[in-house]
């Protein structure tokens, strides 16, 4: 942080909102204030868009997070006291990842490229055709900035490494060839139930006792048949935990949630023309999503600032509210709010007491929301895992790789056509919900065992260099070759060959709003909804009066009517 | 493109429509002009591409340009060049017309007139079509051009079936794919394309593809039309096949020159011939043409220069029918005489598909005369029937008759081989039969029942060829019935599906035809010698058919049911009476069939509802004798008033007639009726001069 280059002062230097850090949700809300006529400013400390929502060269990557998973330095001294008329709280950083394993198995074919990756920090995520992010999308504008391609397909995978075809759509059942008749017309069946439903045909209204029930039960209700209730709960209905066992399932859906997940999945099918598929992924990944909100808040008079740390917090020293912030280069900047990123935690001075105002607020804020953590890993290989076939969702749903297995891992092959990769390189997104470290490397470690040839680490110096933790890389090649002992085929036939990969265990901190807000990092989903939703909430609260992104019919002149619709795809 | 509600439009959108309309007509008057004074400079052609990019239904316009083509074309500086020039400016205004409206018939038809000239880029019209069907999959013009183009640049029919695929898997509710899938089937079948040798390989295939569509989406029509060619392709057996003959394989027929004359011969097989002429019924299993003498050689002790006339029996007057009859004349010096009849010893009998009848079939029977007294006057006055329940005994065989109805065993003329071939069509369809079952067992689904309906029929007839045995058919009747509750718009339908099952089902044995059969007998005249009447009323029947077991009834009762047609009955050449009483005839174009029965002598068609409707649409359908010269002794008012009576009635032999009950049955119209057939005696129970 003493490299920072010298900055021109910021002018003016009182705003309505100051926003630090450009996630997403810190994005939409930074775009969201700038049209509605607030003076914005956007901080970010990092030179890049999107912090934890970013997408980076692959080098930059580590380093990115194992910055952001060590414990703040100790406060630096303190260049200037406050004022007369402010405290000075301190902004530190808190550690948001764990348990960061970077393995290097092919260092000089990724060094050449490094530059030509973009590796999403909050992966696997996807849209949905239909969702509210691609609705916020068009319906901001901030489509112009950004491309898309549709994911082609979504697979259930099992322990011997085989990918099912989801039957997803009347096409895709019709098609299916694991499917028996008398299942695809069950299904089938199932989908017109629900597509009913939702048109409101009185005839095959669900009823509300139904709707109240857990969807497992309704499924069951329904007589459909494990295989059928798999597909639908973990890679339609996308499911987080075990519906089956309550005991492990700290989300039980509802019938009503479920049927409404299927409406999104299924208005999504068809939804576009040249999205063959449900999930749409945008092209340089998803740091662009952030970097298009930025972008339209640019538009809207947002002002940015990258490189910039803020280092302190300026209070009021008898309301103890928030006043301003202190930037890295000394400046003090004035705003009505403020929005923090979730990197952030504010302390007290060593050695002096908070104004008494604070005192009662401070340990509120500086509150952890423990809401478990999320294990991710990036897998990067020469090979796809599903010959003729690029861009793909798999699901592996609850005790399908291993018994203990209480949440369903979702992995999402990304190809350079993506623009993520070098060309002929394909990036695998990991990710599943665990309650701790262990756990979620082991589940982790069993998508990678079962699809990927994970190979020795024979030249040990590229190896260790990056490799934060030596010792959980070794655990890899242990189970692997546990697994090749037991398992029934040749664990290289077939299988892609890891090049490199990065696992690591996600905080899942939830936004807060008090007398300064923050927002909250990746969440456990696949798609971008529950965050939207958390900005959309944020939003209201600091601007109640004001409306999250008023349709202005006058917004796109240039429109030709029919592509109001639209979002650029990519054939 | 399918399936979004049509918008109201919007003032603004009548607005636009109408500046679009003055354009358009400004356009024309100019384009007319031109067009009328044979102009074809380079403005008046770029005018007519301009009206067409508006209206690309502008047929006129189409022509001209096809008129101004020819004319470049003709210029004598014309070279390849030019003309390559000239024809892609043509093939651009179609695809900006197309862009229109891509369901023009005018735009497509040109495209086609401009590729016939050769000259141009087919691979080009692939490649604009594979657009044109992702964005309208289903669009039948498209597939047709495809057909066409297909066919021009000879890409293989394998290649097109590929795509059919491609396109179902796509979206299987595609029935222009299906149809183009079973039209690109056929000819491959046909031409024993290699991998497409034979239906038996092929056909499990398919039934497999298209139960993955119907079993996904039972509520999907396309696949069931598929379904529907699939169980027909099962079902039909290509070459024609003779199913039933009259006379009967090996039975006796006497010939009598009057009936109360002689009761010791068997009411089935005795004949009243005045002439000492009978009629030779040959009933195949489709339409054929080709039956002549030199097709079917008849062998017998007399007659042996004259030859036979074989006469198609269908109403279109087509020289194709499924059922031909010739007349024989017995001389009456030769009192017992046999007959032997060969089918289709040469190659001349075929369907209109071209199959030709391969398995030569040979029957024989035997003839008695019964020489004719010349006393007919007696019979004539006192034959009065009268179709009432008390004059209908319960026939019972008498002993020696032991085969009393001949149709049945005689149908197996040399199918040996025949059956054997047929084994795998008997396996797919109790393969589907057990398929829909399951289906029916998961859901109730009207086309599903029908399906089952029609697989176990099929079955049944396919499986038990010749002896008939309907296993089934109380099981597809109760699926007919519960059709017809499920869905009452198809009502009629599934009554007339259901009253030709139970129709079968009556006819398939003899001992279920027997309880059919009565003896008329009426409190003047004796049973002895009357012919055994086959009693089919009450069975609220809507349609008949089964017509090759029937052959040798000549009296038949067909009262008091829902009869709106008897298509089919002209099969039945011994019929002597007919009742139709009581059932719902609405025209008289509807006795049609009854035109070449000339045996029938006694008709009721009392209580229909001829007349009910001023206008009897089917008239239409008949030529008029208006056109003809008639030679009628019917004043002219009276012929052009009733003309299809004329026209029914005329060629018909009939003695006894009741058509009391009917709209038309006035005094005046009887009066026309007694005019028209002088043989009349009785009309509607009434005794005239």
């Amino acid at each position: 942080m003493e490299d920072i280059p010298p900055y021109p002062p910021i002018d003016p230097t009182t705003f309505d909102l100051i926003v630090i850090g450009t996630g997403l949700p810190e994005s939409i809300i930074a775009a969201a204030a700038s049209t509605a006529s607030k003076s914005v400013l956007h901080l970010d400390p990092n030179p890049f868009y999107g912090s934890h929502f970013s997408s980076l060269p692959l080098a930059d990557l580590p380093s990115f997070l194992s910055t952001h998973s060590t414990s703040p330095s100790p406060p630096r001294p303190r260049s200037s006291e406050g004022s007369n008329e402010f405290s000075v709280l301190d902004l530190s950083t808190r550690p948001l990842y764990s348990s960061i394993d970077i393995s290097v198995f092919s260092p000089d074919l990724l060094d050449q490229n490094s530059r030509k990756f973009n590796l999403d920090v909050a992966g696997p995520r996807a849209f949905f055709c239909a969702d509210k992010s691609i609705e916020l999308i068009l319906n901001t504008g901030a489509n112009q900035y950004m491309e898309f391609k549709s994911i082609d397909a979504t697979f259930v995978g099992d322990n011997k490494g085989n990918l099912l075809n989801v039957p997803d759509s009347r096409a895709a059942i019709f098609k299916d060839k694991s499917l028996g008749l008398m299942e695809k017309n069950q299904l089938m069946m199932f989908f017109k139930l629900v597509q009913g439903h939702m048109a409101g045909e009185q005839d095959v209204k669900i009823s509300d006792e139904d709707l109240q029930s857990p969807f497992v039960d309704f499924l069951n209700k329904m007589g459909l048949p494990p295989k059928i209730k798999s597909f639908i709960l973990y890679a339609i209905a996308m499911a987080d935990y075990d519906q089956e066992d309550t005991g492990v399932c700290r989300d039980l859906l509802k019938t009503k949630d479920g049927i409404d997940q299927l409406a999104l999945y299924n208005a999504s099918i068809g939804r576009f023309q040249n999205a063959s598929g449900a999930l749409l992924y945008p092209i340089y990944g998803q740091g662009e999503l952030s970097q298009a909100f930025c972008r339209r808040a640019a538009v809207k008079g947002c002002i940015y600032v990258l490189r910039m740390p803020v280092t302190e917090l300026l209070v009021d020293k008898d309301s103890g509210c928030y006043k301003g912030v202190r930037l890295a280069s000394g400046q003090d900047i004035f705003s009505q709010k403020l929005i923090l990123d979730p990197t952030f935690k504010v302390t007290l001075p060593s050695g002096l007491s908070p104004p008494p105002p604070l005192q009662a607020k401070l340990p509120f804020f500086s509150q952890k929301d423990d809401r478990g953590r999320i294990a991710r890993g990036i897998c990067i290989t020469m090979t796809s895992l599903k010959p003729d076939m690029s861009n793909f969702l798999v699901v592996y749903p609850p005790r399908s790789l291993f018994p203990e297995q209480a949440t369903s891992i979702r992995l999402l092959q990304i190809a350079s056509n993506l623009a993520v990769c070098p060309l002929g390189m394909f990036v695998l997104y990991i990710s599943a919900l665990c309650n701790d470290d262990d756990q979620g490397k082991k589940l982790i470690h069993a998508v990678m065992n079962t699809l990927l040839t994970v190979p020795p680490i024979n030249s040990e110096s590229n190896a260790a260099v990056q490799s934060e933790t030596a010792e959980s890389g070794c655990a890899v090649q242990d189970e692997n070759a546990e697994s090749s002992s037991t398992g029934p085929s040749d664990p290289g036939e077939g299988k892609p060959t890891l090049l490199w990969s990065a696992l690591y265990n996600q905080e899942l901190t939830l936004g807060q709003v008090d007398f300064i807000c923050s927002t909250p990092m990746p969440d456990g989903k696949l798609n971008h909804d529950d965050l939207i939703d958390a900005a959309i909430k944020l939003f209201k609260k600091i601007y109640p009066e004001d409306e999250f992104f008023p349709q202005t019919s006058s917004e796109n002149p240039e429109d030709d009517g029919d592509g109001d619709d639209d979002v650029s795809l990519e054939t | 493109m399918h399936g979004r509600p049509r918008k109201a439009s919007k003032p603004e959108d009548e607005a636009a429509s109408t500046t679009k309309a003055q354009k358009l007509r400004a356009l024309q008057t100019q384009f007319f002009s031109f067009h009328h004074s044979k102009i074809y400079t380079k403005e008046a052609v770029e005018l007519s591409a301009k009206l067409l990019e508006i209206n690309p239904e502008s047929y006129t316009a189409w022509n001209y340009r096809k008129l101004a083509v020819e004319h470049y074309l003709s210029q004598p500086d014309c070279n390849p060049e030019t003309v390559k020039s000239v024809l892609d400016d043509e093939l651009r205004v179609v695809e900006s017309a197309l862009r229109q409206n891509f369901k023009s018939y005018g735009a497509w038809h040109h495209r086609k007139w401009v590729l016939s000239k050769g000259h141009s880029s087919v691979d080009l019209e692939l490649r604009l079509l594979d657009k044109f069907q992702k964005a309208d999959s289903r669009n039948f013009h498209a597939w047709n051009y495809r057909r066409f183009v297909a066919e021009l640049m000879n890409r293989s029919e394998k290649d097109e079936l590929k795509y059919t695929e491609d396109m179902i898997y796509t979206n299987f509710s595609n029935y222009s794919a299906w149809h183009n899938r079973s039209v690109l089937l056929s000819s491959l079948l046909e031409k024993k394309a290699e991998g497409f040798l034979s239906k038996e390989n092929l056909l499990p295939e398919e039934y497999e593809f298209i139960h993955q569509a119907i079993f996904t989406d039972p509520d999907d029509q396309s696949g069931w039309f598929y379904h529907l060619w699939l169980l027909d392709q099962t079902v039909t057996t290509d070459h024609p096949l003779l199913v039933s003959t009259w006379p009967a394989h090996g039975s006796d027929v006497f010939l009598v020159g009057d009936r109360c004359q002689n009761g010791s011969f068997s009411p089935f097989t005795t004949v009243l011939s005045d002439s000492g002429s009978f009629p030779i019924v040959l009933y195949f299993n489709q339409p054929v043409k080709g039956v002549s003498s030199s097709t079917v050689i008849i062998e017998c002790g007399f007659n042996k220069n004259e030859e036979l006339l074989w006469e198609p029996l269908s109403v279109s007057n087509s020289q194709t029918a499924q059922v031909w009859v010739a007349h024989l004349k017995c001389p009456t010096s030769e009192l017992d005489s046999s007959v032997e009849i060969s089918v289709g010893y040469s190659k001349e009998i075929v369907s209109p598909r071209g199959s030709q009848y391969s398995h030569p079939s040979t029957f024989s029977f035997k003839v008695h005369v019964q020489p004719v007294e010349r006393d007919s006057s007696r019979v004539s006055v006192a034959e009065n029937i009268l179709w009432r329940e008390e004059n209908f005994k319960v026939y019972r065989a008498q002993s020696e008759e032991s085969i009393p109805i001949p149709s049945f065993d005689q149908l197996c003329i040399k199918n040996g081989h025949e059956s054997t071939a047929s084994n795998w069509r008997t396996e797919a369809l109790a393969k589907e039969v057990e398929c829909f079952r399951e289906l029916l067992s998961l859901m109730d689904c009207k086309i599903g029942k029908l399906t089952l309906a029609r697989l176990l029929m099929a079955y049944d007839v396919m499986s038990f060829p010749f002896a008939n045995k309907l296993v089934h058919s109380e099981e597809v009747l109760e699926l007919y019935n519960d059709l017809m509750k499920l869905d009452p718009t198809h009502h009629r339908y599934y009554k007339d599906e259901h009253s030709l099952v139970l129709l079968r089902k009556m006819t398939s044995s003899e001992e279920s035809l027997l309880q059919h059969c009565f003896q008329y007998k009426d409190s003047v005249s004796s049973a002895i010698g009357n012919p055994i009447c086959l009693r089919l009323n009450n069975l609220s029947l809507s349609r008949i058919r089964a017509f090759e077991r029937l052959l040798w009834v000549q009296m038949l009762d067909l009262s008091h049911n829902e009869l709106e047609s008897i298509e089919g009955l002209e099969a039945m050449q011994l019929l002597y009476g007919l009742s139709l009483g009581n059932n719902k005839l609405r025209s008289l174009t509807a006795l049609e069939p009854l035109r070449k029965l000339k045996s029938l002598r006694v008709l009721d068609i009392s209580y229909n509802r001829i007349g009910d409707h001023s206008i009897d649409t089917t008239r239409y359908l008949c030529s008029s004798p208006l056109s003809h010269s008639v030679g009628s002794e019917l004043n002219d008012v009276a012929l052009i008033n009733y003309w299809e009576a004329f026209y029914m009635f005329k060629d018909l032999n009939l003695n006894q007639l009741d058509i009391v009950g009917n709209t038309i049955a006035d005094e005046k119209f009887k009066s026309v009726l007694v005019k028209i057939m002088p043989l009349l005696k009785r009309l509607d129970g009434e005794l005239l001069d």
